[in-house]
């Protein structure tokens, strides 16, 4: 007769069957992270119609304008595209993708909310590159909605003095992008920001700075100067937003559209990249 | 099973812990215990991959926690509960955590439940109390069933209640098999909860062992004494090789005796016609035990140094 003594084994709880590692997982656990924080819906509204507004308000202008040219009457309707993207709409869109876009991590490190989420997902430069794939996503929908609000709008008001254009008119469609676009390359460069410096309002702070204070510090007259500031978002912003061809007489050195295109791929690229490799390195 | 050998971290020329080695066993709950700044949370952050350590190496489960791409379902720790967003309700934290681990959603409403925040499931986190953040960071350890769990001071801010429950989770979490590891500066909440105590100062290793062991290292067993004649009773027990404090006031004294067990001392007594009072022996409590042996390691010590 066996005697084999049937010890109930004292099963250390062993894990259970794991799931395979899906990025996935992560995107839509950085998603509900943005969904469930209800300021944000309200951030993204009111950017969106202050953007669409000021369109709006430079398109009513025109329209006035246009009705009463006065003793200096525009030469062109060239220009008039143009009323669609307001500087101003649009300095605020990079303001406010750029702190939604650095708020997305700078809130875990000041939280230390980032420490829980490190013990969930250890590996950190994947929860970075999931964070950098939502926000893009999200603010190229919002710079979408509030590029081509923008371009309607303004040629809907236009159209009264019937000096609207198609959104097929040379040059509109490239504008078009360019301002849906500049959202997500704020946003991204926010986010980058954001895991370098890790505290809130020097982040908000350095955004800001290097947005839109910086670039015009930078004169176009001298060759060095004119290639740093074409170097930033919004210099190539306004750039990819011009339909006209620059003036020849001009003092100013112009940037080139590819390479207005190239920053708008290179910032949002280099601070995500920074942004992975130093949070791999740095104690959490 | 948590292994830690010879670790330490450095900041500049501080060392906040060094050559750290030691073993948390499954099936037990062990206790960490410390001072204030002995380095007990850097050694679970060493442990969690969160800081790097200078030398040395922490290991879950035989790996470094670092190398799960996801770590709730091997290790689930509550290191702050002040570490969330105030801005989201507690079924959106729970959520996001379970969704970048695979976890089914039902969990949320599980582990909810089993801390007893199932009512305060949709409320903003930001408007709890630090005993309800406790237990939201306890379900958030509970969220991936995982074999080791780790809980930083798990019990401030609790209610008596709570504690009680915390408790008995801890003993329960102990008993499925799974390795619990608490760290705390309060001796007296491990008297009733921890089988195993490791015990740092200053950095170092001071004890690894069963909570009774522990409580016999040390050295003030001593005996209470009673007597009308104090002063008597003094020179004959000193004369036996016993050290001798008179304790209480005047006219009520009473003297603590070490060196010396009770029958000797109510012996000597009865052959000098010495009336006795009382006789009681006293064993030292854990917390005597930890404060005899972390002395010498307080970082930061009230008042002057005796």
């Amino acid at each position: 007769m066996t005697t084999l003594a049937s010890v109930p084994p004292a099963t250390p709880a062993a894990p259970v069957a794991e799931p395979p590692v899906r990025f996935r997982d992560l995107l839509a656990s950085e998603w509900i992270k943005i969904r469930s924080l209800r300021s944000i819906p309200w951030v993204l509204a009111f950017t969106t119609l202050f953007v669409i507004g000021s369109a709006a308000v430079a398109a009513l202008a025109d329209y006035h304008h246009l009705a009463d040219p006065g003793p200096n009457p525009r030469q062109s309707h060239d220009f008039l595209p143009f009323d669609a993207y307001p500087p101003g709409g649009y300095w605020t869109l990079m303001l406010v993708a750029g702190s939604i876009g650095a708020i997305t991590v700078v809130s875990e490190y000041s939280s230390g909310l980032i420490r829980t989420t490190t013990v969930a997902v250890p590996a950190r430069g994947s929860v970075v590159l999931a964070k950098a794939v939502v926000t893009a996503a999200l603010w190229t929908a919002v710079g979408t909605v509030v590029s081509t609000g923008s371009f309607l709008v303004s040629q809907a008001i236009l159209n009264g003095r019937h000096a609207g254009v198609p959104i097929t008119h040379p040059g509109v469609l490239r504008a078009l992008a360019a301002s849906a676009l500049v959202a997500p390359v704020c946003a991204l460069f926010g986010l980058g920001l954001g895991v370098l410096i890790r505290h809130s309002a020097t982040t908000m702070v350095t955004s800001t700075f290097t947005l839109i204070i910086l670039p015009p510090l930078f004169s176009t007259r001298t060759l060095w100067s004119a290639d740093v500031n074409h170097a930033m978002p919004v210099s190539a912003w306004q750039r990819l937003v011009e339909n006209w061809s620059p003036d020849p007489d001009s003092l100013a050195f112009t940037a080139t559209v590819p390479g207005s295109w190239i920053v708008y791929a290179l910032w949002p690229l280099i601070a995500v990249t920074l942004a992975v490799v130093v949070v791999r390195r740095r104690d959490v | 099973m948590i292994e830690v050998n010879e670790l330490t971290k450095r900041y500049g020329s501080k060392t906040a812990v060094d050559q750290l080695s030691f073993t948390v066993r499954p099936g037990r709950v062990t206790g960490f215990l410390g001072p204030n700044g002995a380095g007990k949370t850097t050694t679970l952050r060493m442990i969690l991959g969160l800081d790097a350590p200078t030398a040395g190496t922490a290991t879950v489960g035989g790996v470094p926690f670092r190398s799960h791409p996801r770590g709730l379902r091997h290790v689930g720790a509550l290191l702050d509960a002040n570490q969330v967003h105030g801005g989201r309700s507690a079924a959106a934290h729970l959520s996001a955590l379970a969704r970048s681990n695979g976890i089914p959603l039902r969990r949320v409403d599980e582990v909810l439940q089993e801390v007893g925040l199932a009512e305060a499931a949709g409320r903003r986190i930001g408007g709890f109390s630090l005993g309800m953040k406790q237990r939201l960071g306890i379900a958030t350890a509970l969220l991936g069933d995982p074999p080791v769990l780790m809980f930083d001071e798990p019990i401030n801010g609790m209610d008596p209640e709570g504690v009680l429950w915390v408790r008995r989770l801890f003993r329960r979490l102990a008993a499925e098999g799974r390795t619990v590891f608490l760290s705390s500066h309060l001796m007296s909440e491990m008297e009733n909860t921890a089988d195993e105590l490791v015990v740092i100062g200053r950095g170092r290793l001071i004890a690894a062992e069963s909570v009774r062991d522990f409580a016999a290292r040390s050295t003030r067993t001593s005996v209470l004494v009673g007597t009308p004649q104090a002063a008597e009773l003094a020179a004959v027990l000193a004369g036996a090789g016993a050290s001798v404090e008179p304790e209480g006031s005047a006219g009520a004294e009473r003297l603590a005796v070490t060196g010396l067990a009770a029958d000797r001392i109510g012996a000597l007594a009865f052959g000098n016609r010495i009336v006795l009072t009382e006789l009681t022996t006293r064993t030292a409590s854990l917390e005597e035990a930890f404060m005899e042996l972390t002395a010498d390691s307080v970082e930061y010590l009230a008042g002057q140094p005796r």
